[in-house]
């Protein structure tokens, strides 16, 4: 049976051709505008935030500024070939991010899609083929194939055996698995593990919020965590507060934050009963909780005395936080280790952050970002310069 | 009300018919033995000491009984959890759940396994009848043969069987309907009522199914049929309580079939289906329904399954969390005549969408 069978092509051609494009090349570029302006007119995506979020990235503007500043430094850079995207199977339109990405190296794709049939798939795909039935597009559908199947490890060997580089999403599990499938000596692998994520606040900064400030902030929180149920790489798991009158910015920031939770938050009673099975197990196997506070069962804080090393092996979910009270950022060093992703902060001076990052010489912590700004993905993501890392350069003396 | 010491002493309210009692008569010295276990348990197991110290609750203080915090019945998979010394465990009970989950550890001393016994015997033949009947069991012998004899299978079996004699095995060691046997034990207790007790899926799958297949028949008209054990896979199928009866009827005739409901954390305490086709909290248990923030949901409005027990002694399981959901019905005036709570189980809890971003290899 030929593998292919079980393998539904979505967008593009069955056998991608391989003909690398500068970054950012001017047709790369008005493609995704075009995408842009067809999801943004489009009633279908109108319901969709993330697919709206999407077509926002991809709007004109951004992918110009994008390209001033890729093009700064003068490198003469081509795609490196044909890419393999495996998009996590919970995210519906984080497909659409890495195959942009990889359009935008100047690379050919080829994406399996999460096999889960998010309308939001059927969405993006459905624009993509609009454009390709023009002939402008001709050259980048040759260069596409947007597909999907059920976990097969032969499809995916095949696609590995074939590929100049893969992006791996999906975490520990799915990267060793796919790791265990041979690819060609100098394909590259990015690899977007299982993180952990913390965020800063200031609480003096925080008292002084007036009401409406503080609900903004609030509502940014929330997309950096309740949004994706805290499972998200970029979500904090763990507050830090610095300075003085911690007790009264926490009652303020957390009354606040339940208020937004309440409004648009869905837990499911499945939730629920983790969430309760998760503090029971952490009040059994932590032995360094100070104290824990809950606003109804949409907020649980556990308040952790002494900070051990080993923090980042228990994470919340559905809007579940360890805090911890610090005058000095610098006490908390000894836990950052390369699992860390990103410091999202509020009220703290970015210098400040930059230089927990360096003068600790930590291994960890590749993005500081303020809070609000945890979900936005880009082509520096993860700690990689994504669109550098999949285009070689060409010294030329 | 005396002290609650070396465990609930059943023998103050064994007498006292399972389900006589109103809500009036009941909650007094129901909330004076959860006080006392919830004491207690908290005094001996260590991890329901911790829980219960990070969620600020001081079980010295006589809280409402509504506001005992339950213990989630995953933590009985992840723990070893024990309220008495380890010597004086004599047998340790494991349910599988589903076949690639971990399994659940209830450690059981003399005392609870003792009062197990008594509390299912009494709750059991308040609808069968004081009188020991002739007892066909449908299932293989081999899960008691197995040594495996505290898998909640084994264990619900050997439980079941202290309500009849000339116990009998339906099907032999191949699941395969044993005809040769039902139908000497048939001939041999004709015109005498049977007690009959299977697991629901096992009784389906293996006795149902085939007896339709061959077209053959048991003459058990005098049967009364007890099974439990969940609908999970029967659901699938799309086979109701109706459907069950119903077809049990066609192929051998029964017509007294009640389904229970009960947790391995709480084995013995069951909840009996009562004719009206709802199933009773007795004087052993109780049972509330949540809402996602654990507030108590009004009749007729579906939530969390929460639990509770007199009997669990040695291990902290007399108020638990099920990860099942279901609806309070009404308390004290079910049409069976019976008092009590009495209520309806709509299955597990349907596992979320999760969102995130760490699984592809599914």
């Amino acid at each position: 049976m030929n593998k292919n069978d079980n393998v539904t092509y979505l967008a593009g051609v069955k056998n991608v051709s391989t003909c690398p494009f500068v970054p950012y090349d001017d047709l790369l570029c008005e493609f995704l505008n075009d995408l842009s302006s067809d999801l943004r007119s489009s009633e279908e995506s109108s319901a969709y935030p993330d697919v709206m979020a999407f077509a926002f990235w991809c709007r004109k503007a951004n992918i110009a500024k994008l390209k001033t500043d890729f093009k700064k430094n003068g490198e003469v850079r081509l795609g490196l070939g044909v890419l393999f995207h495996i998009a996590p199977s919970n995210v519906p339109v984080n497909f659409a991010f890495s195959f942009v990405f990889g359009l935008l190296s100047g690379n050919a794709n080829i994406v399996r899609v999460p096999s889960k049939p998010f309308p939001q798939i059927g969405i993006i795909c459905a624009a993509i083929d609009r454009l390709f039935a023009t002939d402008k597009y001709r050259e980048i559908k040759a260069m596409t194939a947007l597909i999907r199947y059920e976990q097969n490890d032969e499809i995916t060997s095949m696609f590995s055996a074939n590929c100049n580089a893969r992006l791996i999403w999906g975490g520990d599990l799915t990267i060793r698995n796919i790791r265990k499938l041979a690819v060609q000596e100098r394909c590259v692998d990015i690899a977007f593990s299982d993180r952990y994520s913390l965020c800063v606040i200031d609480a003096p900064s925080l008292i002084e919020l007036n009401d409406t400030e503080l609900t903004k902030l609030s509502e940014k929180f929330y997309n950096d965590t309740y949004l994706m149920d805290q499972n998200a790489c970029s979500s904090p798991h763990l507050i830090v507060w610095q300075g003085a009158e911690k007790e009264v910015a926490k009652e303020r920031f957390w009354t606040e934050v339940y208020h937004t939770v309440g409004e648009k938050y869905q837990l499911a009673a499945v939730s629920a009963v983790d969430k309760y099975t998760l503090l029971c197990k952490n009040a059994i196997e932590l032995n360094n909780i100070k104290s824990f506070k809950q606003h109804s069962n949409y907020v649980y804080r556990v308040a952790v005395d002494k900070m051990i090393d080993n923090i980042d092996e228990f994470r919340g979910k559905f809007g579940y936080f360890f805090e911890y009270d610090t005058n000095d950022i610098n006490s908390i060093a000894h836990i950052i280790n390369n699992k860390y992703q990103t410091l999202t902060y509020f009220g703290v001076n970015k210098s400040e952050l930059i230089n927990f990052v360096f003068e600790n010489s930590l291994l960890g912590i590749d993005r500081i970002v303020p809070i609000g700004q945890a979900m936005e993905m880009d082509v520096i993501w993860d700690g990689y310069d994504i669109v550098r890392s999949l285009s070689r350069i060409i010294e030329v003396k | 009300m005396k002290q609650v010491t070396a465990g609930f002493d059943i023998s103050s309210i064994i007498d006292i018919p399972p389900f006589s009692l109103s809500k009036q008569e009941k909650d007094g010295f129901y909330a004076d033995v959860l006080y006392e276990l919830t004491k207690h348990h908290y005094s001996n197991c260590v991890q329901y000491q911790k829980i219960l110290d990070v969620l600020g609750f001081d079980p010295i203080i006589k809280h409402n009984k509504e506001d005992i915090p339950p213990v989630p019945v995953r933590l009985f998979k992840d723990y070893d959890l024990l309220s008495v010394e380890k010597s004086q465990i004599i047998k340790t009970m494991t349910s599988s759940g589903t076949t690639g989950q971990s399994i659940s550890k209830i450690f059981l001393d003399r005392i609870t396994s003792t009062n197990q016994t008594k509390v299912l015997i009494k709750i059991v033949s308040s609808f069968t009848g004081a009188k020991r009947l002739p007892m066909l069991i449908i299932d293989t012998k081999a899960v008691i043969k197995d040594r495996n004899l505290f898998s909640a299978r084994g264990a619900g079996i050997l439980g079941f069987s202290m309500l009849g004699y000339d116990v009998t095995y339906a099907l032999d060691e191949d699941m395969q309907p044993d005809f040769d046997t039902v139908e000497a034990f048939c001939k041999k207790h004709k015109d005498k009522n049977i007690l009959i007790f299977g697991f629901t899926f096992m009784i389906w799958e293996y006795f149902y199914k085939k007896l339709a297949e061959t077209g053959k028949n048991f003459p058990l008209e005098n049967g009364i049929l007890i099974h439990g054990g969940g609908w999970k896979k029967l659901s699938e199928e799309a086979v109701d309580n109706k459907t069950f009866k119903s077809s049990l009827e066609g192929v051998c005739g029964i017509k007294r079939v009640y389904n229970y409901y009960g947790m391995v954390e709480q084995t013995g305490s069951i909840f009996m289906e009562c004719e009206a086709g709802y199933l009773h909290s007795s004087i052993f248990s109780d049972v509330r329904v949540l809402r996602t923030d654990f507030s108590a949901c009004g009749i007729h409005e579906t939530g969390l399954v929460q639990l509770s027990s007199l009997l669990p002694f040695s291990y902290p399981g007399h108020v638990i969390l099920s990860e099942d959901t279901g609806e309070i019905i009404g308390e004290d005036n079910c049409s069976c005549g019976r008092l009590g709570k009495y209520f309806k189980i709509h299955g597990r809890v349907i596992d979320a969408e999760i969102r995130g971003c760490s699984d592809t290899y599914e």
